[in-house]
């Protein structure tokens, strides 16, 4: 018998659960998304289908949780102090540890008081150190621009669309962040870090994020929302004018 | 409208061979299905099936409270069907009736078996079912909308679940039963699939079939699973076609 490779869908068409994608035998990374019965290859997820030459890989589209990895950066919420770090909320179904020692270069003293340095509310950038199937997440702000945030904005994304407002190699990134002028942190737990010059500024930069999470499967995207920008500061700086001239 | 109680069984099936609400035997009842209706969910459904409403929401994967409840290997799955006090004719109690524990029960394994549940360990997803309205064939309503609102979540799963009664009235075996086959009829038999991978989650038998009934009423009910599918899936893809047409 031969086993022949065939494909279905085309680049970038929607999935349902239960669609078959393909069928035959391929070399494949392991995804969640992707569940094999047999020879057959079906979508687990709605998502979107990314073909290429003979490998497939299903992108989802729904999806208000965030999987930890080693090595990601995330944006955590501190949600309670304990007496040797800090408990946080990183939109995982799990939550992450941050030793104190992490951030301090030693040990913590017995009855120190660790809301001096970070207290319920904060939020923090941090790497995960540790995490699999049988332990919570452990963070570490050890390294370059890891820490406290002490200032800007954190805008809530969906976790499944962080690659999208990042980009194929950051060009949305890039496209947001010269446009708008701010800077512009995007984690991977679906957090978003915004350092704007002004209140507008941000304001546009909030309504194009969430352009690009309702209008994530679509082609075309950077080029619109660099549309989209412009008009919008075009349009503040008439209003602008406007109001000067008229005061 | 004014509904009077029937005390005595009423005909089933008519004269031309119709039913009582006008359907032929292998007809399904008009259905709607709608995803995303609620904010504050990770994912929910609003599924009418002729007069059934069953609105349902899903919550997680999230951290499991209590925390020793938590299974090691896999996600634990809480379910709960709650029928409104509104739902039907009479008053329904709010408390979670004996019926409605057992159906809870029945629809979490039902649905356990379409998650990929061991992709979550630790965690719990929580499944809640609303009666709204009940005209017959609630658990599969209800089944059905949890499928729906797992997948609105973002939660990987096997396949979409696609169920639909069939019974036995008046000798006739009939698809999708409706409020007076269900009281009145000799069977009434639940099946649930995953139709992609023609696997069975739930069937369950009450009154009595001949053999040959069951075959025949197996088949009918593989037919109308195959139209419920069809029309679920287009639902879960129309709202990203609507974007998708207009970015293009």
């Amino acid at each position: 018998m031969s086993t022949e490779n065939k494909i279905y869908l085309q680049d970038r068409t929607v999935v349902v659960p239960g669609d078959l994608i393909a069928e035959g035998n391929f070399q494949i990374p392991w995804s969640p998304y992707i569940i094999r019965q047999g020879n057959k290859y079906f979508a687990s997820v709605i998502g979107v289908v990314e073909v290429k030459d003979s490998i497939f890989e299903v992108i989802p589209l729904e999806g208000s949780h965030y999987y930890p990895r080693i090595g990601d950066t995330v944006i955590a919420l501190v949600e309670d102090v304990e007496l040797y770090g800090w408990t946080t909320d990183i939109k995982a179904p799990y939550s992450a540890y941050l030793p104190a020692s992490s951030l301090l270069g030693r040990p913590a003293n017995v009855g120190e008081d660790l809301r001096r340095y970070i207290d319920v509310g904060d939020y923090v950038i941090a790497k995960v150190e540790s995490f699999d199937r049988t332990s919570d997440p452990v963070l570490s702000v050890k390294g370059k621009g890891l820490g406290r945030v002490s200032s800007g904005t954190v805008i809530d994304i969906l976790p499944v669309k962080v690659p999208r407002v990042v980009g194929k190699g950051k060009s949305m990134l890039e496209t947001l962040s010269t446009e708008t002028g701010c800077d512009i942190l995007v984690a991977q737990n679906g957090r978003v870090l915004a350092n704007c010059p002004s209140k507008e500024k941000e304001n546009i930069l909030i309504m194009a994020i969430r352009t690009i999470e309702r209008e994530s499967h679509t082609k075309g995207l950077t080029d619109r929302i660099k549309k989209l920008i412009k008009e919008s500061l075009g349009d503040k700086s008439v209003t602008s004018s406007e109001a000067q001239t008229n005061t | 409208m004014i509904r009077v109680l029937q005390v005595q069984k009423p005909k089933l099936i008519l004269e031309d061979g119709r039913r009582l609400d006008g359907r032929k035997p292998d007809e399904l009842r008009p259905m709607k299905m709608e995803i995303g209706v609620l904010k504050n969910a990770d994912g929910s459904s609003l599924v009418e099936v002729g007069n059934t409403k069953i609105i349902a929401a899903v919550y997680g994967p999230r951290e499991m409270h209590p925390r020793h409840l938590a299974l090691p290997n896999r996600a634990t799955l809480r379910v709960r069907y709650h029928m409104t006090p509104f739902s039907t004719d009479e008053r329904k109690s709010p408390a979670p009736s004996r019926r409605e524990i057992e159906l809870s029960k029945v629809i979490r394994e039902a649905l356990e078996s379409s998650i990929l549940v061991e992709q979550f360990p630790r965690s719990s997803i929580d499944v809640f079912m609303e009666v709204i309205q009940a005209d017959a064939g609630t658990r599969l309503a209800s089944l059905m909308a949890a499928s729906l609102a797992v997948v609105d979540a973002g939660i990987p799963v096997k396949d979409v679940i696609a169920a639909v009664a069939v019974g036995k009235a008046d000798g006739v075996v009939v698809l999708d039963l409706n409020e007076p086959e269900d009281m009145w009829g000799e069977a009434d038999m639940p099946v649930a699939m995953l139709p992609s991978l023609g696997q069975i989650t739930l069937i369950q038998l009450n009154g009595n079939m001949t053999q040959q009934e069951f075959k025949q009423g197996l088949e009918l009910a593989y037919k109308g699973i195959n139209t419920i599918y069809n029309l679920e899936k287009e639902v879960l893809r129309s709202k990203f076609a609507e974007i998708h047409e207009e970015g293009s």
